[in-house]
């Protein structure tokens, strides 16, 4: 019969549990590492592209056409979510308001919340998914193929061709659409105030715009510059950076638009925090 | 070989992670030559033409195109060295969402700038017809077939007049007449436009149609290396399996 050694039983059970630990902790670390060599990778990638920016020999040509395919083929999808937005706030709040008396209030209310708030985000949202998965998937596949190695010996810097244009392009455009937006979603509203009574539009106007301050409309605008900064990076930077399969085409796009709509969100939040120390 | 060597490896490394892809390559490309490699899928073939062109970073040893060493070049003078290489990958990575036309104005407006809009144009009309498709001119790269995309992705190729070319798998995925058709290409190019290349292959009826001198890689270093008749009368079992 084999004897028990309580001595081997307990080395062998510390020796499990050892491996077991550093095992963890190997893990760990290179999760810790990969953490934070992408950090590493996402500024390098911004340092270059601001470096880029400032280069003579800038895409203008490529540019423009970005300029075009983001900000005039977009303008269907945000003149009708911009107008519905408007409608259905109008026919949503204006219950309540006529309980209270104050159906005056109601084109200024909807204007100042689609100006500060509504317009800004949902088309931002409405732009990482559109704008963001059409980047990650283009950048993603050109890589896939490699049409950015063959714009790279082909003395091509693809970074400047390919990133620098989309970037700038959604800087740019998105600020304009937000603003599209803001005037459909106002135009809405009237057609909504327009369905259930009968609001002159010269009157509707006026009331609309007579308690939109300055301050109302500026911080909206600033953040909305950051809004289409962080699209066109973190489209760019899912597809530019996108692995050799097929798979990682679907991958990048999907992490585009993911990333983008939170960052959207909390840029949002940091801008509102920002906003609310100055007024 | 009298000839000066345009293209010199010496003792070239590279890995990824833990896995070695060269161990130690050592090669000449001489002016004029075609120099096919050979090696089975995943023997370091492609590594080695990205590590001549600096799309792929040396770990250890020296690549000289030119006498200008690869690995030690900045971004502007890897720029102008890369005018004067010609690499045809293996998918042909025509730019998609242009015309066959803009794709063929893309790097020559880059490199060759001091040309006119006709003498792009006329520069641009003589290379597809070298490649025997003219009338391809306006189509898009998804209207083309396979053959037809790696005679374009060739004829963008050497509308820059490159000095080295390399080709990487240039008949992989293509039908046996259509693979020949691309063999016959490239040795044309190398006779009237006087390059010297780099053929990454395992298409032997490829690699006898364009080769002057050849080179097989094994375990990421070089196996054997000599004409195409010494291949062809090797006994050695592994040079013998792809000649079979």
């Amino acid at each position: 019969m084999k004897k028990f050694n309580p001595v081997a039983k307990v080395k062998g059970f510390a020796t499990t549990q050892s491996v077991r630990l550093s095992e963890k902790t190997m893990a760990k670390t290179v999760m810790a590492n990969n953490f934070l060599t992408d950090i590493a990778d996402v500024f390098l990638f911004i340092i270059q592209i601001i470096r880029e920016t400032f280069s003579r020999d800038f895409e203008w040509k490529e540019f423009f056409r970005q300029c075009f395919q983001i900000g005039y083929k977009s303008l269907p999808l945000i003149s009708i979510t911009g107008t519905i937005m408007g409608l259905v706030l109008t026919i949503q709040s204006r219950p309540v308001l006529i309980n209270f008396g104050a159906v005056t209030l109601l084109p200024g209310m909807v204007a100042i919340s689609l100006i500060r708030e509504m317009a800004p985000v949902i088309t931002a949202l409405i732009c990482a998914g559109k704008i963001g998965s059409g980047m990650g998937a283009e950048l993603g596949s050109m890589r896939v193929t490699e049409q950015i190695d063959a714009m790279e010996v082909s003395s091509t810097n693809p970074m400047r061709f390919l990133v620098v244009t989309r970037v700038m392009a959604a800087i740019l455009m998105v600020p304009l659409l937000i603003l599209y937006a803001d005037a459909l979603g106002i135009l809405g509203s009237w057609a909504g105030a327009s369905i259930k009574g009968d609001v002159s539009f010269v009157l509707f106007f006026s009331q609309a715009f007579a308690p939109v301050k300055f301050m109302d409309f500026f911080p909206a605008f600033i953040k909305s510059f950051f809004f289409g900064a962080v699209i066109g990076l973190v489209g760019c930077y899912k597809g530019y950076n996108a692995g050799r399969g097929t798979e990682s085409v679907g991958v990048a796009a999907n992490s585009a638009v993911v990333l983008a709509s939170l960052l959207v969100i909390v840029v949002d939040m940091i801008a509102v925090q920002i906003t609310d120390m100055m007024l | 070989m009298n000839a000066k060597p345009v293209v010199e490896i010496k003792n070239l490394k590279k890995s990824f992670g833990n896995q070695e892809v060269l161990t130690d390559v050592s090669l000449n490309l001489y002016e004029g030559e075609n120099l096919v490699v050979l090696g089975k899928s995943g023997s370091g073939k492609s590594v080695l033409i990205k590590c001549i062109v600096g799309l792929l970073r040396a770990d250890a040893g020296s690549v000289k195109v030119f006498e200008n060493d690869v690995t030690a070049l900045n971004r502007k003078n890897l720029g102008l060295l890369r005018q004067k290489i010609g690499f045809l990958f293996q998918s042909g990575a025509l730019y998609d969402s242009m015309t066959v036309k803009q794709n063929l104005e893309f790097p020559l407006r880059r490199i060759k700038k001091d040309l006119s809009e006709k003498e792009r144009d006329a520069k641009i009309n003589e290379v597809l017809e070298n490649v025997g498709l003219a009338d391809a001119l306006h189509k898009m790269p998804s209207q083309l077939s396979g053959g037809m995309r790696k005679r374009i992705s060739l004829a963008r190729t050497i509308v820059v007049d490159p000095m080295v070319m390399l080709y990487d798998e240039p008949t992989t995925g293509l039908d046996p007449v259509t693979s020949d058709e691309i063999s016959s290409l490239i040795t044309e190019v190398q006779k009237k436009y006087k390059t010297s290349s780099i053929i990454i292959t395992h298409d032997i009826k490829c690699a006898h149609h364009t080769a002057n001198r050849m080179i097989m890689l094994s375990k990421g270093e070089v196996y054997m290396e000599g004409k195409p008749k010494d291949f062809e009368n090797s006994t050695d079992p592994l040079i013998r399996s792809f000649f079979m």
